[in-house]
């Protein structure tokens, strides 16, 4: 069986629970054991970054140390933000030597940085390289799915590596093994309006709006994405949208990680299909 | 003049110096083409344009300095990274705005509208340096308590908790007193 060290990150284990037990449920169908790594902590997220630079670094630090000396040597960050939290640590790390050592002092603990982050699409994708999408007994065929990478899954180079950051492409080969279509559009990688959900909620509504009705001018009949943050301000502010006359009308959000799962056949429930704020079960029964 | 080989450490100017130090940027080669602010998401609820922000901390006066540290814009920037991918001079403007942000919250020159904004962040490093981890739940009530912004969002917590996306028990790690501990690391350094 293979593995791979898992991060689950604050949000899986509440807000973005969805994200945790769909990756958990197509983990163990592609026999993946994912081992958590023992003892971690919040990556800092926004918070950090904006009020303290030793402490942004700090954070994700001491994940890469615990992996590191549990001898993992691949970590899976599913949520967006703790991915590039994570990575954006170790290639700054990486730059920077002195600065390993600084962190070293500062939390007590050693790390040779030798631990790779993977990111949600890097992961799902290399599920379905190895044989997942031979297991998708139940296709959603011919449903129109704009593709939504938002901001950290598509920008910083050395961060997300091997896709266009103004033309990311990464979740097309999922999205169609899953037997979507993908419908081309302009939003894909524009701001949900992020971390701002409470602290400036009309932003993030005039922000995800816009995402939405760009995607349904398309033709889209739902949006994926791999990004807690932006599932979360796009399927839960809907109804503020209409509220603030926006849009009208309700546009189901899936994870990529969900529309695999359902591809594959596994109850809606099981991952988490019910916990939508904007109906997704109806999606589930729509496969032609 | 302003151009490739303006950097000279002696004479940059404090706010420049300590962007160039945190992220090996150095805002003297910002040519004002202006594509940061053309892309910016945010800058619609901007009161400074994020290229007058890097314009401001190549004059690096004392009136620029002051302006640069009060100003709405640092705590509207939703970290996007659009700026930093497209910025020609690759000048990272995004670690720019978080540099002047730590300053601006350090020397305590942000400006009260923001207050919200500080209060979240606050609210935030506050729960993950008691728990380790961030929940909800005890994320929403320090905010509350720390922005006194009681009513928003009320209407969403129980569909979030009869959808599991919001617990009363707080999400502790094992290891919680070791990250508090890095916390007054940090802080003692002057880094967080």
């Amino acid at each position: 069986m293979k593995s791979i060290g898992y991060y689950p990150g604050c949000a899986l284990a509440c807000s973005g629970i969805e994200l945790d037990l769909s990756i958990r449920e197509l983990s163990r169908l592609a026999e993946v054991e994912l081992c958590e790594v023992a003892d971690w902590n919040c990556c800092g997220a926004s918070s950090a970054h904006s009020t303290g630079h030793d402490l942004a670094v700090a954070l994700p630090y001491r994940v890469l140390a615990l992996a590191e000396a549990q001898g993992l040597t691949e970590v899976l960050a599913p949520c967006a933000s703790c991915f590039s939290r994570l990575k954006g640590t170790l290639v700054r790390l990486r730059r920077n030597p002195e600065m390993l050592e600084k962190m070293a002092g500062l939390t007590g603990r050693p790390c040779r940085n030798s631990v790779a982050v993977v990111n949600v699409l890097e992961y799902l994708n290399r599920l379905l390289k190895d044989g997942l999408a031979g297991k998708f007994t139940a296709p959603l065929k011919g449903v129109k799915v704009a593709a939504y990478y938002g901001c950290l899954l598509s920008r910083g180079e050395d961060i997300v590596e091997g896709d266009d950051a103004e033309n990311p492409t990464g979740m097309e080969a999922a999205i169609r093994a899953a037997g979507c279509e993908v419908v081309p559009w302009n939003f894909a990688t524009e701001c949900c309006g992020g971390a701002f959900s409470l602290a400036k909620p009309e932003a993030v509504v005039e922000l995800s709006a816009a995402i939405l009705g760009d995607a349904e001018q398309a033709g889209a009949q739902m949006i994926v994405t791999g990004c807690p943050m932006c599932h979360s301000n796009l399927d839960m502010r809907q109804r503020a949208m209409s509220a603030a006359g926006r849009r009208t009308g309700s546009m189901p959000i899936l994870y990529l990680s969900e529309l695999l799962g359902l591809a594959a056949g596994i109850a809606p429930k099981a991952i988490g299909l019910d916990r939508h704020f904007t109906d997704a079960m109806s999606v589930a029964g729509r496969s032609a | 003049m302003l151009g490739e080989n303006a950097v000279n450490v002696a004479q940059t100017p404090t706010l420049a110096r300590s962007i160039l130090e945190a992220t090996g940027v150095d805002v003297a080669r910002c040519y004002q083409c202006g594509k940061c602010t053309a892309g910016c998401p945010m800058a619609r609820f901007m009161d400074l344009m994020p290229h007058q922000i890097m314009r401001l901390v190549q004059i690096g006066n004392a009136a620029a300095e002051e302006k640069l540290l009060a100003c709405a814009a640092l705590w509207s920037c939703a970290g996007c990274l659009t700026c930093t991918q497209r910025c020609p001079k690759d000048l990272d403007p995004a670690a720019v705005m978080d540099v002047l942000r730590q300053i601006s919250y350090d020397r305590s020159k942000t400006s009260p509208e923001q207050k919200k904004v500080l209060a979240f962040h606050r609210a935030f490093l506050k729960t993950v340096e008691s728990d380790g981890r961030m929940s909800e739940f005890s994320l929403v009530r320090r905010y509350k308590m720390a922005s006194r912004d009681f009513m928003s969002d009320v209407a969403l917590a129980p569909a979030m908790f009869a959808r599991g996306k919001l617990k009363f028990a707080a999400h502790k790690s094992p290891g919680r007193k070791e990250v508090g501990k890095i916390f007054a690391a940090c802080r003692k350094r002057g880094g967080a």
